[in-house]
């Protein structure tokens, strides 16, 4: 938990200024770097996953059920659902979920078989902040589906 | 007459058409509001109070297992367990949960079920006090308040010690601290319900600690939730030993009173 | 804590063939992601589950490879078929070599 450490500055003297001063001048080269790492973000949990999927990734049959509003990021209840007879003939192989705006986008590589029955699959996850959540389900044809879900991550009111 | 009968029967309908039925979740939360004072279930989101009511996915149900085990583990110089002297676990500490912080007769004191469980440890068993947010203690505090989950909480506070203590933990949570210069009562009562920028404020009563929290990914205690409180609130939180935690417990248990046990909670 | 870990399994003993069931599991372990630091700012260094496998007589049904993203005290929660009686089998694997498990019977009838 960060603390508050400008107890006992009350006078703005030159050189607080100048950091002021000073901050805003990097801030601005920095908001556009996060910005950009924002952006890196989706574009890697894209690379990840066309690292591991085959097919073309087609959006559909892939459901990601989670609160619209996460209580707190460190565990989010969601499940994944794929539309699929789980059948020996016809069966969702693998589903591979990644998190579009955490540090590293692989959550988690789920393996599934036809002794299932039903391909859903519940988890808790940890949320860095507001972001898609991307879900790629491999099929035993080969075919390839896609889902995502917006879940919104907030800070605590009070920092904590 | 007709008229009349057709008049009262459009009235009954109306009347009846207007009491909106109660529905299986309003039900529920019926349960966690006593009079003026919600649980901070009823302010949790839906998910949140899934997790806390399904026994399997209540992650605190981990620290019953555990505490179970503590609770039959031999320990100290006398070569007792909790069990050697409290043989029927959830008959000895079927009310704990509901009336404590308490007073101790013999060391006249109040104290939490963390507080006693540590004096037992201590003084009956010659063993190690535990360390506050401890898997042991979690497991042992979890286990023994989880014998009253259900139950109305009734804390006594008519014996003038208590009185005084309970006074002492009113009185802190009423002052102003910090550089927030906000005071619990800022949020908790004044404001219960309402925002502070995305966060929901509860009335932050104590009735499911040591809750398990999504933000801890673990249970903890009431004093470890205090503390933290305390210190968003840029003021300087007190040791965790102090006995103001036990005030300020007590002080928000009887102001729980007739809420039921929850413990273990689950919270953001 | 490796040799207290006890994991948890709720599935049922017995099912109808063709029925499909919920399996819901929850093992305590913190997994430590391997991006905090400590007071002194160091690293915590990385200590996760980073498998889950579920097996009815040696086949596997279900397994899944986990990465910090997971949250502390893995919660999975699977669907399964009813097709053979037999032994479950769940096994956790810990970064640290360990690895935990849980065996149930299953009459299939």
């Amino acid at each position: 938990m960060e603390t508050n450490n400008t107890a006992g500055k009350s006078r703005l003297n030159r050189r607080h200024f100048l950091t002021l001063v000073g901050s805003a001048a990097l801030a601005l080269p920095l908001a556009t770097l996060l910005s950009k790492t924002a952006h890196a973000g989706a574009k890697e949990a894209d690379e990840f996953l066309k690292s591991k999927v085959k097919g073309a990734m087609k959006e559909g049959r892939v459901k990601i059920i989670a609160p619209e509003i996460a209580e707190n990021g460190n565990t989010v209840p969601i499940t994944i659902t794929v539309e699929s007879p789980m059948t020996e003939k016809d069966y969702v192989k693998t589903v591979y979920l990644v998190a579009e705006g955490n540090p590293n986008p692989g959550v988690a590589t789920v393996n599934l078989s036809p002794m299932m029955g039903e391909a859903k699959v519940d988890l808790r996850i940890r949320l860095a902040k507001t972001q898609n959540v991307v879900a790629v389900a491999e099929m035993s044809d080969g075919s390839a589906w896609k889902g995502s879900q917006e879940i919104k991550v907030t800070i605590g009111g009070c920092g904590g | 007459m007709a008229e009349k009968a057709m008049r009262i029967l459009g009235l009954v309908v109306g009347l009846t058409c207007l009491v909106a039925p109660v529905t299986q979740a309003e039900e529920n939360l019926s349960k966690y509001v006593s009079g003026s004072v919600k649980s901070g279930y009823y302010y949790a989101a839906p998910e949140t109070r899934a997790m806390q009511d399904d026994d399997f996915a209540n992650p605190g149900y981990i620290l019953v297992d555990h505490g179970m085990k503590v609770w039959d583990q031999k320990d100290g110089k006398e070569g007792k367990s909790c069990a050697s002297c409290h043989t029927d676990l959830s008959k000895d500490m079927g009310d704990v949960g509901a009336v404590y912080p308490k007073y101790n007769e013999r060391l006249k004191k109040v104290l939490s079920v963390e507080g006693q469980i540590n004096v037992c440890r201590v003084e009956r068993m010659g063993a190690s006090a535990l360390k506050l947010d401890s898997d042991d203690l979690l497991g042992l505090t979890i286990l023994v308040k989880n014998q009253a989950k259900g139950k109305p909480i009734k804390v006594d506070i008519s014996r003038p010690e208590v009185k005084k203590m309970y006074e002492e933990g009113k009185d802190y949570y009423l002052t102003r601290k910090g550089q927030l210069d906000l005071s619990c009562a800022s949020c908790h009562e004044e404001n219960a319900g309402n925002f502070i920028r995305t966060e929901l404020l509860s009335m932050g009563l104590p009735t499911g600690f040591p809750v398990y929290r999504l933000k801890w990914e673990n249970n903890g205690t009431f004093i470890r939730r205090a503390y933290g409180c305390i210190e968003d609130n840029r003021a300087d939180p007190p040791p965790k030993d102090d006995p103001i935690y036990v005030a300020l417990e007590l002080y928000l248990m009887h102001k729980a009173n007739g809420l039921p046990v929850e413990t273990p909670g689950v919270r953001k | 804590m490796a040799d207290t870990v006890k994991p948890r399994v709720k599935a049922p003993k017995t099912a109808k063939k063709g029925e499909v069931f919920e399996v819901k599991t929850l093992i305590q372990h913190d997994m430590e992601s391997g991006q905090r630091k400590d007071k002194q700012g160091k690293v915590i260094p990385r200590q996760i589950i980073n498998k889950f496998t579920c097996t009815l007589n040696g086949k596997t049904v279900f397994s899944m490879d986990l990465e910090p993203a997971i949250s502390a005290n893995p919660y999975i929660v699977f669907q399964v078929k009813a097709t053979e009686s037999g032994k479950l089998e769940f096994k956790w694997f810990d970064d640290n070599g360990s690895v935990y498990t849980f065996a149930q019977d299953l009459t299939v009838n």
